[in-house]
């Protein structure tokens, strides 16, 4: 039933910011992010925070819940003892705007690095023919919410600003593989998941994996096949004969 | 003056939704240089929220489909009220639209020879619905989302910038349409971020907003759906059609209090679930409404042996348009067979077996095991009526999208006439393509129409910033001040209570004079805080759009003294054939920064010749008066 919560929200903008602490009534069957509704409502109407669907659909209200990445609207209470105090923070590998709100632009730039889908050529529209079996891979990646939790627990851009530039992080070298692995795209971007997307930063610690709403296999199922294409490419001494003979660009 | 950021296009889509994000690709495609505003993050969208499917007659699944079939069902779904031309281009063009799709990228689920697979859903003869899973929605918009970077990944390669020709303004609210001699000059909003103005000079915008669902307390909607540009055409001079038709999704969740009204898709009775009262009686059987019979199912068996048998058997009365189960579910309810949570059960888990649940209706699982604790493979869903959708919106030209106020177009759901009074499932995604991309076409075509470009008079850039700012500056008459989520609160359990599933006119006369205290109040609106990423404010700002919809839906639905689809009279429970030609347009009067809203009624051109021979004169007779039916080829041979 019904009962007093401790949340402790960081406030703050890009000058400077601080915890600070709320009691805010909790009811049966809510979230996180009902909590600080309820804050906006009563205490705070100026505390800014994004969310969209309240469903889980839309990733939107990503934030870190006692230092944990989380939907906020998919972070019941009920996980928590009463008495307990109720970390929210914002996200921490992107910049503050205010309070929960982070500018995630980094996400979109990167986004537009990838060429994308490429159809073979006189393919028609209506003409598509592919096995459901074969769409099934690249579907499980295109069930990203793009909340970017999973670029945010990333250590390698996590406190490493510098490795922003080369490294496009989990969501996006999955985009990679779900391209790589479409039935028909017939592009060619295994040289460059390594050299500009960066996928040798990634030492496979399967962090994003758990932090995934979606329960996507990021690690298993996109960027260790990544990394194998890759080293068959690079590694493979038949294939390195190959490229030397052939002059074969970009491999 | 002002300061405001600046910036000149050809062509300005509000929302980034299903329909603007192809408005964008079309608008670009021909050339255009293009901006798309929305309130949230580009790819956040409430299409996103879209589960079951988009509703196309490509024949993958049973080849008997056709256009035809799929401009019929549409017809019947919004009982006969929608307009004709519009269920026409989109049942013709929703393959191509969809396959299109494919070209940008999309993966839909397959058939077994490899085509787009397709599934049932409510008021479909065949399975129609091109789906992925139970997140299309999502796929849409990610889809278009790239096909929109692939075409700035084009611009790069030709101008060295991604955004020369093609750039997302994402969590920008536009509060105002500024005209020159009538016709569209540009758009005016702020940032949210920073909460600094910023003007589009344009002579062509097209709203595709979404709905309205904001407006009240239970509802499947996001936030940003607080019907901005059915506000936004209103006060600009264009009327709006349909706004008494109201969709309530007949499945949204009930329990824990915090989700109620989150979605529950249709795919889950489409792939076999079932609706069950708390006595454990599938009761649709019993509200099978005198227009829909014979054509659905009247006993369990048969409407079992529909899911495999479709030439043989008649569809399951669970698939009956929503319009049709939300009223059963209402009633059973009222009657005393609801559910602990005053609801009825859903019922995949005895249905299908485990992995096959989970398989189709992933989402819908996982929505469930993580907000309510419940397994849907093990225990049935419990589901009651959700506001989800409205026909309503901005009287368009069918072909062009274009409004009635030159240089403005609508696509999707925030425009009218498409569904008629109910809209099926699967219909809307199907919509969003279709006209998105006609709109882009229709404002393309506008634009390079012109000879000269319509420009923004200081003026009115000085006025609409000191209208967004009104709520800094404290109440306007020196009353007490308002806080914008305790109005916001009562103006969605006005509209719930009082102009929601079933209306009575004392009820609706009710809420009227709520919203005319809530109206009175407005002017009192206080947020505290700075311009930088100001929810109270951004509340405030929105809360005046709400207003005036709502305005509309309650005045529309005192009018309309029938019951038809979205709309349902108590006091007047019958379908009445003198209403079914009759349009009910809402206007703008006077320019207060909410203005008044006039009713006016309006026929519909009758339906062409061809068209309605798609029809038996026996089902239309049903629908339509004895004079319309006149001079119908089977009463005049």
């Amino acid at each position: 039933m019904a009962y007093p919560a401790k949340l402790r929200v960081w406030r703050g903008d890009t000058t400077s910011g601080e915890l600070q602490d709320f009691e805010v009534e909790a009811n049966e069957g809510e979230v996180v992010l009902d909590l600080i509704h309820r804050l906006q409502a009563t205490q705070t109407p100026d505390l800014a925070v994004r969310w969209n669907c309240k469903a889980g659909k839309c990733g939107s209200c990503s934030a870190e819940v006692n230092g944990r990445p989380r939907l906020l609207c998919m972070t019941r209470m009920s996980i928590f003892d009463e008495d307990e105090v109720i970390t929210v923070t914002p996200m921490r590998t992107f910049p503050v705007i205010r309070d929960l709100v982070t500018d995630v632009s980094y996400n979109y730039e990167k986004a537009r690095e990838i060429p994308s889908f490429t159809p073979p050529e006189g393919l028609e529209p209506g003409e598509y023919r592919m096995q459901q079996v074969d769409v099934e891979r690249s579907q499980e990646f295109r069930k990203c919410i793009e909340c970017f939790l999973c670029q945010d627990t990333c250590h390698v851009i996590r406190d490493h600003e510098e490795n922003k530039q080369s490294f496009a992080g989990p969501r996006y070298l999955m985009r990679v593989a779900e391209l790589e692995m479409h039935p028909l795209d017939v592009a060619d971007r295994v040289g460059d998941a390594q050299d500009v997307h960066g996928l040798g930063y990634c030492n496979i610690t399967k962090c994003c994996t758990e932090v995934c709403p979606e329960g996507i296999h990021i690690t298993d199922n996109a960027l260790i096949p990544m990394k194998e294409r890759v080293a068959d490419r690079r590694y493979d001494p038949i294939v390195w004969l190959g490229n030397k003979i052939f002059k074969r660009d970009g491999a | 003056m002002t300061e405001v950021e600046r910036h000149n296009y050809d062509v300005v889509v509000i929302g980034a939704g299903g329909a603007g994000l192809r408005a964008v690709i079309e608008a670009r495609q021909r050339g255009l240089s293009v901006a798309v505003v929305c309130k949230s993050l580009f790819g956040k969208a409430h299409t996103v929220m879209a589960e079951g499917g988009c509703a196309a007659s490509m024949g993958n699944a049973n080849s008997h489909d056709n256009w035809q079939v799929h401009f019929r069902d549409t017809m019947r779904g919004g009982k006969f009220l929608n307009n004709w031309r519009m269920a026409e281009l989109h049942a013709k063009e929703a393959p191509d639209r969809v396959w299109e799709l494919e070209t940008y990228g999309a993966l839909f689920d397959r058939t077994a020879d490899g085509r787009i697979s397709q599934r049932n859903f409510g008021g479909h003869t065949y399975p129609r619905l091109a789906h992925v899973g139970d997140r299309t929605g999502l796929e849409l918009i990610r889809t278009m989302q790239q096909k929109i970077v692939s075409l700035q990944q084009e611009d790069f390669t030709s101008y060295g910038d991604y955004e020369a020709k093609l750039k997302v303004f994402a969590e920008c609210t536009v509060t105002e349409l500024v005209k020159e001699d009538g016709r569209i000059a540009g758009a005016f909003g702020y940032w949210r971020e920073s909460g600094r103005f910023v003007l589009f000079e344009t002579p062509a915008v097209v709203l595709a907003t979404g709905g309205i669902g904001k407006s009240f307390k239970v509802t499947s909607n996001s936030w940003e759906y607080t019907g901005d540009g059915h506000a936004l055409a209103l006060r600009a001079g264009a009327g709006l059609i349909n706004m008494e038709f109201v969709q309530f999704h007949p499945t949204g969740m009930v329990w824990p209090p915090s989700v109620k009204g989150i979605l529950v898709t249709e795919g889950v009775r489409g792939d076999g679930g079932v609706l069950k009262n708390a006595e454990g009686e599938r009761f649709m059987f019993r509200y099978i409404p005198d227009v829909f019979k014979g054509q659905y199912a009247d006993s369990e068996e048969e409407a079992d042996r529909w899911y495999t048998d479709q030439e043989g058997n008649r569809r399951t009365p669970d698939l009956l348009p929503r319009d049709e189960v939300a009223r059963a579910i209402n009633t059973e309810v009222k009657e005393g067979r609801g559910s602990q949570h005053g609801g009825m059960f859903l019922d995949i888990a005895s249905r299908l077996p485990t992995e096959e649940i989970r398989k189709r209706l992933p989402s819908m699982y996982h929505q469930f095991r993580e907000l309510a604790d419940v397994d849907i493979t093990a225990e049935p869903m419990e589901v009651g009526p959700t506001c989800h959708y409205v026909m309503g919106g901005i009287e368009v030209d069918p072909d062009t999208a274009a409004s009635a106020v030159p240089g403005l177009f609508a696509a999707g759901e925030c425009s009218g006439g498409m569904h008629g009074s109910n809209r099926l499932g699967g219909n809307s995604l199907s919509d969003l393509l279709v006209f998105g991309r006609r709109a882009g076409l229709g404002a393309a075509e506008y634009v390079e129409s012109l000879d000269a470009r319509p420009s923004v008079s200081d003026a009115d850039v000085t006025a609409a910033a000191k209208h967004a700012l009104a709520p800094f500056g404290g109440p306007d008459d020196g009353g007490s001040e308002e806080n914008p989520y305790t109005l916001h609160t009562e103006l969605q359990q006005t509209m719930n209570e009082l102009v929601g599933i079933i209306r009575k006119a004392d009820e609706i006369e009710k809420a009227i004079d709520k919203l005319a205290e809530i109206r009175a109040r407005i002017g009192r609106v206080t947020v505290e805080g700075n311009r930088q990423y100001n929810p109270g404010w951004h509340l405030a700002v929105d809360l005046r759009n709400m207003l005036l919809v709502s305005e509309c839906v309650a005045r529309a639905a005192l009018r309309r003294t029938e019951s038809r689809g979205g709309h349902t009279r108590d006091d007047f429970p019958q379908l009445d054939a003198q209403w079914r030609n009759r349009l009910l347009v809402c206007a703008a009067t006077g320019d207060q920064p909410v203005p008044a809203v006039d009713v006016e009624v309006k026929e519909q051109l009758p339906m062409r010749g061809d068209l309605l021979e798609l029809f038996e004169l026996s089902e239309l007779e049903k629908y339509y008066t004895e004079d319309e039916l006149a001079g119908h080829p089977e009463r005049t041979a």
